[in-house]
This record gives structure tokens, C-alpha cells and sequence, in this order.
């Protein structure tokens, strides 16, 4: 019996529902095509609804996805039935905060593609497996956001509460726009 | 740019287009993963190149075995530059091309170095990769090193030794439960995530001990576990316990429900949902204990963040399924959902409101469900279709405004699915609300008018022909039917004329001007509507004597006597039949089968449908077993299994012994003989008939190695003395996991409830079976088996039948023949026991929704409809009340047409 909560996988979409970086962690599709079946299933279900404020939540054969759009990226996060929506919640979360953060504050697709690198190595600190590695966005972002020539430094608090400063000042303007 | 009209389309949104991976190829870039190979190695060229590597992966391109390889061995070549940032892209990429165990030893030595590493994300990422890829070898020579990381003092890495040994335990158990010391500790660590991931580690090694898990609870839940997800998983640890607890039958306080309770005032809302959600799934869950979930549930009802309603009232939906009332409370918060921005929000609280509304707020629900129906998507409205069927049938006096509901829907836009599940709701409000009939039939007839769907179209037709000829003025639903002879495809066409012909048949009337009606038919274009046209107009051109009607009726409306699958078999042994060739038409009316035989050559023995077998072949275990799903309105399918009414009248008739007895008056519910997961499994069906009762034992024989013939059922009928033993008919040969039937027939006073206990003895011959050829050995030895008795009781000759509106139907009967008397239950869990009891006892109907009753109610009155053997319609009212200390007593009110009855209904009680 598997107890722990697990996520079946999680989707970076474009705004045509268009694969930007996914990773499956489950059986459920064996196949690139039925992962490419699901993804259009999830994102023609989702593309009306206004995610843009909060996290948004729906079912889809037997399974609770939470998404969460900005710009023309839209995020999802995958659990079964039984799954607790609010773990998933803190899931999408931590991974969107951590783009966010990572990107600095910049997210769209054409940001994500040229730190594509940044976005799959986000996905690999979340989760592992399908089990929660870690929720908190500003440590995830630091696992990620290595500095090659200083290894130990992306760890310090000065770098994040920086990148966050950032990130705020950037959505500053863009709302501002 | 290759394609000109491409771009200029494309022109306005430029900047979309843009990719820094546009173009890219597989060819090309794994020509550029030599420069892995180079001496030098350019960090940030490498990092590039593996970025388009993964890309290419991600987009759902595969490399073949020789490309993998290549990349996988170069990559390896990349472990000696020092650049952190590359160091996570190789680890990165080992993990997406999962090497073979041959090709995984290159790695480990620097894998291993790395896990020694200084550098903390070298170390945690290292174990995470080499966990993912070694082997059982392997593992031992760095299980060292793993127990060591587990107790870091960096979580990162603490964690990354938890997280790997979760995984690994699915393939080297037994080398991951040595850790238990150090996963213990890792509980202790003050790192919220270590704490959770050595729960979910330390829980998962002791999960077959129930007891180490119990101690590991019980100790958990009096300290403190700091981490939101360390404490959900301690929930879910908890309910499992619990459970385990019940089925262990260790009664008394439930163990552990305050720790649930205290859970529910959790900062974190995911662990407050988890707990509410964990007792809310309790077995048995009692109002008071429901009442502190459902209070919080409510809250995250009104709260701005999706998440939470959505979490919120999923929930509460399924506690609606099993205690509607405790739900009541939430009813306003959830009303304000229904015109949630969310639609799965939204959806869900109308089915749940739908599920605990009362009577009287049917109405007004319906008119705010008719404003929402129009904006969502087909598979919502479903859903909101088959919970507006439920609720009719749970109030049938509103069927009124529930029907007019559903042909509105049924008349606007729709698929198929959507059209089909309201079709299927209508057909069933029509057979369980005999008032509806009329209504319905005509908002059916007006959906066909427009109907776009050939499958609806003939489905309804069939129903038609079948309801329509009894209502009070048939001839309204002709017009209809026969505008689909003008308007349809031929299918429709078809379909419309059996349904004319079942009409001019049943109403006499009507038969001079369905005759005209079918004659223009037989110029139909198709030639199958003008062969049934043609048929049934010599059916309907008959002298009229009875026995020809008898025929006609049987033809017209009787179900097809063999299973189809028995038939097409011998049909198809017949036509292989080396002297003789044929041309075989079969055509398909409805239920009804009709075969003409043109035989070519002058034939020495026609095809003779009576030759078919017409025993049903039974089903394997695994498919009976899917068949617990729920009924469908329309007809289910003609071959389908003997279960059921229906089902068991066609099994018992196709019987000749049993031809005589008469009409099937009712059968039981499967009685279970035997215990579960006994070598043969046995359950009985009683069938009564006016003066007969047949026993039909259902046996499967559940082991592999054996086959069992000359199964019977022996039956000492000494405690039964009303009942002599008539006949038995015992089975041939039992195979393996298919199920069959034998049968015992006692003969009893016509029409007398005649009750009795009857012990049962199975005896067969066992033949061993050899399991690689699966065939049986020659020799057998005899041999029996006790089962457990078996009892007729009064209940028996009860058959359920609703009545639309109890109170007319019971102020319709006689007041003289009332019969009042009252009964103490003795000392109950619950009242909804004792309701329980008596409605098994007497075997009766539930009228009005009176089967459900408030977990905490203290009085109750159920309503309960039924007839009695002898065609003796019975209604009764029983007057429930409970006293502090758990005493029941019941005030029992029979109404009968016949005084005798209501008499016997007494005794029913008494003696039960």
C-alpha cells in the first residue's frame, strides 16, 4: 500500500498546450502518446478557467490536478484520487515560486526555454520519484541556482532574500504595465 | 525559412514563435555531445548540450540502445571537470538515460567519490543517481555509506539517503530494513522534511508488524511531529491502525480518535484536511464524532482559495452518500458554490445538496440547477443527471417538477452520453413511478421527433411499444412512431415498425388503422423494414382464435428462450455441415429472434431452434463479479447472466421439469451456504411459486486441481414438514471457478406461507485434475460436504413493491382491517438497527425515504409497502422509539386487503 503522498507528475505547459519540460513519476502512462493524450485532456480542460490569482483545482480520470497559470505558462501537478489536494497545493506552489524566483520573476515560456537547464533541475529538487523532496521555494531555488564558480554559496541567505527582491520588483512592474 | 505561408501567418505573434530549440534535431546534437569527449572540457558548452539532450528527451523522442550508450559513456568523461553547475547536469542525465547494470560500473567509482564529497550537494545528488541505478550487489558495497548519510547533519542529505532507501526497499528489502537504527533517529531530526521522510522510511519497513506500527504510532501521536507532512502521514498511519484495531475485534473507546480530533485545530490546513477526512472515512463513524470535521470542512467552504472548497466539499460530498443529515448544516455555504467560478466546485455541491435536500427544497434547487446546467460541460451535467434520478426516486411525489427538469435538458444541445444518461433517467422514473408514465412516454416521443442519435432513437422505440399499448390512450403515441417511418434511417424505420406492430396487437382498436399503416410500409426502400412489415402484418391478419394470440404474443413480446451465444454456435455447427449448403438469415426484433432457413439442396433435417442448449454458460468468477454495477434504464442486453428477476423467471422457465409450477412469484437474494474462501463455495436462491418452492444452489468449486461430477445437493427437510421433496436436478460436472447451478423442488399447500428449516449436504465425485494439461483423471472418489442450513421464512413470500404516494394508498384501504400491536426490540446499538431488522424480517419496500434515518434520531417512522403471496397488496406503518437507556419499542400498523394478512403480518413480527 503506498501511503506516503505521491504525485504522479507534473506539467509545464505553453499556452497551446504545448510541452515546455513534464515529468511523469507514475505507470499510469506507459506511452509518449498517452502522456501526450493526457496533457491535451488536462490543458483543454483547464485552458477557460482563470488560474491566474490562485491556485486552481479540478478532476480528470480518477486523478486531482492543481494548476496555476502566469503569462503564457500554465503549471500542473498531478495526484491520485485519494490524494490530499492541499499536499499537492504546496507542491505546485513550491515548484512555481521556484521558477519564479529562478527566472526572476520573468515567467514566461521564453524565459523558461532559455533556462530550461534552471526548470529541469527544479523538477528533479521537488520530487524524487514521485515522493515530496522538498516544498519550500526559496530552498529549492537555492539547490538549483548554483553559482559554478562558488559552490557552497547559492545556500547563503543574502543570494535568495536577493533573488526574491528581485523577483518582487519585477512583478511590481509588470502589474504596474 | 523553408515555408514562406508559414511565416506570414505566424506573423503577429513573432515573438511566441521564438525557441532557442527551434529546429533542433536528434542527429545534430548528438554530434554535438562529442565535445564531451573533448580534452578540455567547456563547462557551459557541455551544460548546453546536455540541456538539448534532455529537451529532445522531455519532448518525447527516444534514443536507441548504441545512441544511449554513446551518450552515456561520453557523459561519464565529463565527472573530471570541477564545475558544480555542470556536475548537476550529468547527474541529471545519467538518471533520464537509466544505464545498463553492465554500463552502470563506469560510474559508481566517481558516484561513490562524489557521495564522500565535501560538498553537500554533491553528496545528496550522488546517492540519489547510484540508488537509481545499482543493483543488489552493488548496493551492499555502499550500504555503508548510505547509513551514514541518513544521519547527516545536512538534511539535504539526510533526506536524499531517506527518499532513495523508499525506493529501494521495493527491490532489496531486506538490505534497507538493517537502517531501521539510523531511520529512527532521522524521526528526531529537527529538519521538518527529514522528519517526514524517515516516517514514511521507518513506517514502510515495519509496515507488515502490526504491532511495531502500532507502538510507532502510539508513541508519535503523544510527542510532537513538527512538519505538516510528517504529521498527515502520522494521520494516515493512525486510520490504518484504527481499522486494523476493528477488524481485530477490539471493541470499546476507538483508540486514537482524539488524537484526530486534536489534528483538526493544526495550524497547517493540509494537515487540518487530512484529519477531517480521516474520520469522516472511519468505520462506523458516529454523528458526534463526525461533528468537529464537518465544522471545519464548513469553514474551508466560505475560504477564497479554490484548493480548499474544492477539498472541502469533495468530502463532504461522499459524507453525504452515507450521512446526509450531518451534512445539512453546510447547506447554505454550499448553495453559494453552486454558482462557483470552479465548475468541478460547483458540480460537486449540487450533487451533494441533491443528496441531502428534503422535500420541500426540491424546487427551488431544481430552478437554480436550470440556470447552471446551461454553462458547463457535458460530464458535469452527467453527473448532475444521475444524482437528479436518484433523488426521484427518493421523493417520487415531485417526480413532477424532476421530470419537467429533465426534458428541458433533454431538449437542448448535448453528445450522446449526456442525451443517453437522461433517456436512461427517464425510462426509470417511468418503471418506478407508475404516475410519471404517461408524461414520460410523451417527452420521449418528443425527443425522437429531433433525435439525431439512431441508438436512442430504436432504444426508446423498443420502450414504447412495450409501455405505450397499456396507457389510457395509445393511439396518441402513433402519430409519432410513424413519423419516424417518413423521417428516419432505416434502422429507425425498422425499429418504428415493430413498435406499430406491438400497438395494433395490443389494442384492438387500433389494429384497422396500424394495418394500413404497415401496408404502405412494405414499399419501404429497405428490404429489412419491409420484411418486418410484411411479417407482421400477417401476424396481425391472424383469425384471432386465443391459442394464435397466445402464439402472437409470445412472438411479438417474449424474450428469446436460449442464450444467443448457444444459438450462433449451433447455427454455426449446422451451416459447416458438410452436405448441405445454406443461406442462413437471421433478423433481430427487439428481444425477438426469428430464423428462415432457404435451404439450397432439398435437406433431410431442417435447423431446429428447440436442438439449441438452453442453459446458460455460466461466467467465470472474475466477470460475475463486475457485474455489481448499476442497472442501466434501458433493457439491459437479452444474453445477459440469470440474475435478477428477469433473469431467474427465463433460467427457472427454459426448466421443462419446472415448466408446470406457474408463475415465478419471487426470488430470494442469494443466501450464502458457505463460508468465504472454503474449497467449494455455495449460495442458495429461493424461488416460490404458488405451491411449489425450488432451491437453486449456486456452487463453484474453487480449486484448480479438481473437477467435480454428479454434483448434488441433499436435502433433510424433516424440521420443514409442510414441504415434501418433489424432484432434484443435479449438475453434471463442475469444473474449475465456473459457476453452475443445481436445483431441489419441494412441493407445499398452494398458496399457504408455509415456513421451514432445511439442512443441506453437498455430495459429488472428485477427479483430480492435472494442472499443466488440465485434464481430469478417469477415476474418481465420492464424497460430501455439510452446509450450512437454510430457512424459508415468512419474509419469503413477500414480494417489495413501491407505492408512489403511501398516504393514498393507505387511506385507500379499509379502516376495519386495520391491525395495531406493539413490540419491545430489547436493547439495540441504534435505532437504525432495529429499522433495519424489522425491514429484512418482513422483506417489504421502503416507502418516501423513510430507509434513512439521523444517526442520532430517537424516533422514527417507516413506511413499508408490499405483496403478499396470493397477490395480497400490504402497506404498513412502523412507529419506532428509543428510550435512554437503548430499549427499542415499536408500534406496528398493518393494512391489508385481506384481514388474514395483516394477521400474518403479526406473526411475523411476533415470532421473528
Amino acid at each position: 500500500m503506498e501511503l506516503p503522498p505521491k504525485v504522479k507528475n507534473m506539467l509545464l505547459l505553453d499556452s497551446e498546450g504545448k510541452r515546455v519540460a513534464v515529468k511523469y513519476y507514475s505507470d499510469d502512462w506507459p506511452t509518449n502518446s498517452s502522456k501526450e493524450a493526457f496533457e491535451k485532456a488536462v490543458f483543454t480542460k483547464t485552458q477557460k478557467t482563470s488560474a491566474r490569482a490562485e491556485v486552481e483545482v479540478t478532476a480528470l480520470e480518477n486523478n486531482i490536478i492543481v494548476y496555476k497559470f502566469a503569462q503564457d505558462l500554465h503549471f500542473f501537478v498531478t495526484g491520485g484520487e485519494e490524494e490530499n489536494e492541499l499536499i499537492l497545493d504546496s507542491v505546485l506552489q513550491g515548484l512555481f515560486d521556484a521558477v519564479t524566483l529562478l527566472l526572476r520573476g520573468n515567467v514566461d515560456k521564453r524565459e523558461a526555454l532559455d533556462n530550461l537547464d534552471l526548470i529541469f533541475l527544479c523538477f528533479d529538487e521537488i520530487i524524487d520519484n514521485g515522493i515530496v523532496l522538498e516544498t519550500d521555494a526559496t530552498v529549492i531555488a537555492g539547490k538549483v541556482g548554483i553559482d559554478s564558480t562558488d559552490p557552497n554559496a547559492p545556500l547563503s541567505e543574502q543570494t535568495i532574500s536577493q533573488a526574491l527582491a528581485t523577483a518582487r520588483e519585477h512583478l511590481t512592474r509588470s502589474l504596474l504595465k | 525559412m523553408a515555408q514562406p505561408l508559414v511565416k506570414k501567418d505566424d506573423d503577429h505573434d513573432d515573438e511566441l514563435e521564438y525557441s532557442p530549440f527551434m529546429g533542433i534535431e536528434k542527429g545534430a546534437v548528438l554530434q554535438e555531445a562529442r565535445v564531451f569527449n573533448d580534452a578540455q572540457v567547456d563547462p557551459r558548452r557541455c551544460s548546453q548540450v546536455i540541456t538539448k539532450l534532455l529537451y529532445l528527451l522531455n519532448q518525447g523522442e527516444s534514443f536507441t540502445k548504441v545512441e544511449a550508450t554513446e551518450v552515456f559513456f561520453s557523459v561519464t568523461k565529463l565527472f573530471q571537470s570541477k564545475d558544480t553547475g555542470l556536475r548537476r547536469m550529468v547527474y541529471l542525465i545519467i538518471k533520464e538515460l537509466s544505464p545498463s547494470s553492465d554500463e552502470v560500473i563506469i560510474v559508481t567509482s566517481s558516484l561513490m567519490k562524489d557521495m564522500n564529497s565535501k560538498i553537500d550537494m554533491y553528496r545528496a545528488n550522488a546517492i540519489r543517481v547510484l540508488c537509481r541505478i545499482i543493483d543488489g550487489t552493488l548496493l551492499t558495497q555502499i550500504e555503508r555509506y548510505l547509513k551514514q548519510a541518513i544521519v547527516d547533519k545536512n538534511p539535504v542529505v539526510s533526506s536524499a539517503a531517506l527518499v532513495s532507501g523508499l525506493h529501494l526497499l521495493k527491490t532489496n528489502p531486506e538490505i534497507v530494513k538493517r537502517w531501521s537504527n539510523e531511520v529512527q533517529e532521522g524521526i528526531q531530526s529537527r529538519s521538518a522534511l527529514v522528519q517526514f521522510h524517515a516516517l514514511a522510511l521507518l513506517h514502510q519497513i515495519r509496515q507488515n508488524d502490526r504491532l511495531a506500527v502500532s507502538k510507532l504510532v502510539g508513541s508519535l501521536t503523544r510527542g510532537s511531529v513538527r512538519s505538516p507532512l510528517a504529521q498527515c502521514l502520522l494521520i494516515r498511519y493512525t486510520s490504518q491502525v484504527i481499522r486494523d484495531m476493528a477488524n481485530h475485534g477490539q471493541s470499546g473507546e476507538r483508540p486514537f480518535y482524539e488524537f484526530l480530533e486534536s489534528c483538526l485545530r493544526h495550524k497547517a490546513e493540509m494537515v487540518i484536511l487530512e484529519a477531517a477526512r480521516a474520520i469522516t472515512e472511519l468505520d462506523g463513524v458516529t454523528s458526534r464524532e463526525l461533528t468537529p470535521a464537518i465544522t471545519v470542512l464548513q469553514l474551508f467552504l466560505s475560504s477564497p482559495r479554490p484548493v480548499l472548497r474544492f477539498a472541502a466539499v469533495r468530502t463532504l460530498n461522499k459524507v453525504a452518500m452515507t450521512h446526509p443529515m450531518a451534512v445539512t448544516n453546510c447547506n447554505i455555504d454550499m448553495e453559494s458554490l453552486i454558482s462557483d467560478q470552479n465548475r468541478s466546485i460547483a458540480t460537486l455541491a449540487i450533487t451533494t445538496l441533491l443528496k441531502t435536500g428534503n422535500e420541500s427544497s426540491v424546487e427551488r434547487l431544481m430552478k437554480q440547477i436550470t440556470n447552471f446546467m446551461s454553462d458547463i460541460a457535458d460530464e458535469f451535467k452527467i453527473v448532475v443527471v444521475e444524482a437528479i434520478r436518484s433523488l426521484c426516486v427518493k421523493f417520487p411525489l415531485k417526480y413532477r417538477s424532476l421530470m419537467t427538469f429533465l426534458s428541458n435538458i433533454l431538449r437542448e444541445e448535448g453528445g450522446f452520453e449526456y442525451k443517453r444518461a437522461i433517456v436512461d433517467s427517464i425510462v426509470t422514473i417511468i418503471r418506478d413511478i407508475p404516475d410519471a408514465k404517461e408524461s414520460g412516454l410523451l417527452h420521449l416521443c418528443e425527443f425522437i421527433e429531433d433525435c439525431e442519435f439512431t441508438y436512442l432513437s430504436t432504444q426508446i422505440l423498443h420502450f414504447l411499444g412495450i409501455e405505450g399499448p397499456n396507457t389510457s390512450d395509445p393511439s396518441k403515441y402513433i402519430r409519432y412512431i410513424y413519423n419516424r417511418v417518413h423521417l428516419e434511417n432505416a434502422t429507425v424505420r425498422a425499429a418504428a415498425v415493430s413498435t406499430l406492430a406491438k400497438f395494433g396487437f395490443m389494442v384492438e382498436s387500433l389494429k384497422p388503422r396500424i394495418t394500413v399503416l404497415l401496408k404502405r410500409c412494405i414499399y419501404d426502400s429497405d428490404d429489412e423494414v419491409r420484411d418486418r412489415a410484411t411479417l407482421f402484418l400477417s401476424v396481425l391478419g391472424g383469425d384471432g382464435t386465443v391459442d394464435n394470440d397466445r402464439e402472437t404474443k409470445d412472438f411479438l413480446f417474449g424474450s428469446l428462450e436460449v442464450p444467443l451465444v448457444n444459438l450462433e454456435t449451433s447455427l454455426k455447427n449446422y451451416v459447416s455441415y458438410p452436405f448441405f449448403s445454406f443461406l442462413v438469415l437471421i433478423s433481430f426484433l427487439g428481444h425477438q429472434l426469428s430464423y428462415i432457413l432457404i435451404l439450397q439442396e432439398p435437406s433431410e433435417e431442417a435447423f431446429d431452434v428447440n436442438s439449441v442448449s438452453k442453459e446458460v454458460k455460466s461466467q467465470p468468477l472474475a466477470e460475475k463479479k463486475a457485474q455489481g454495477k448499476k442497472p442501466t434504464g434501458l433493457g439491459a442486453p437479452p444474453a445477459a447472466p440469470a440474475s435478477g428477476f428477469d433473469g431467474y423467471e427465463r433460467l427457472l422457465s427454459s426448466i421443462p421439469e419446472f415448466a408446470a409450477f406457474g408463475k415465478l412469484f419471487k426470488s430470494s437474494a442469494p443466501v450464502e451456504l458457505t463460508e468465504a474462501e472454503t474449497e467449494y463455495a455455495v449460495n442458495v436462491v429461493k424461488h416460490i411459486f404458488d405451491s411449489h418452492v425450488v432451491f437453486q444452489y449456486n456452487c463453484t468449486n474453487t480449486i484448480p486441481e479438481q473437477l467435480l461430477e454428479r454434483v448434488n445437493v441433499i436435502v433433510d427437510a424433516s424440521e420443514a414438514e409442510d414441504f415434501n421433496e418433489v424432484t432434484s436436478k443435479a449438475l453434471n460436472s463442475l469444473p474449475y471457478d465456473t459457476p453452475a447451478q443445481a436445483f431441489v423442488v419441494f412441493e407445499k399447500p398452494a398458496g399457504v406461507p408455509a415456513v421451514g428449516k432445511f439442512s443441506n449436504t453437498l455430495t459429488f465425485v472428485v477427479k483430480e485434475v492435472d494442472p499443466s494439461t488440465g485434464e481430469a483423471e478417469d477415476d474418481g472418489v465420492e464424497d460430501e460436504y455439510q452446509l450450512e442450513d437454510l430457512e424459508v421464512v415468512a419474509g419469503d413470500y413477500m414480494v417489495k413493491v413501491g407505492v408512489s404516494n403511501f398516504r393514498n394508498a393507505w387511506e385507500g384501504m379499509d379502516e376495519e382491517d386495520e391491525r395495531v400491536d406493539e413490540y419491545g426490540l430489547g436493547q439495540r446499538d441504534s435505532l437504525g438497527e432495529a429499522v433495519n431488522a424489522v425491514i429484512d424480517l418482513l422483506g417489504m419496500q421502503t416507502c418516501e425515504g423513510t430507509e434513512t434515518i439521523p444517526s442520532n434520531a430517537r424516533s422514527h417512522t417507516c413506511l413499508l409497502s408490499g405483496v403478499y403471496i396470493g397477490n395480497v397488496k400490504v402497506l404498513v406503518r412502523a412507529q419506532f422509539g428509543m428510550d435512554s437507556s437503548k430499549d427499542i419499542a415499536m408500534k406496528l400498523t398493518v393494512r391489508a386487503e385481506d384481514v388474514s394478512v395483516a394477521e400474518a403480518i403479526h406473526e411475523i413480527v411476533a415470532s421473528g
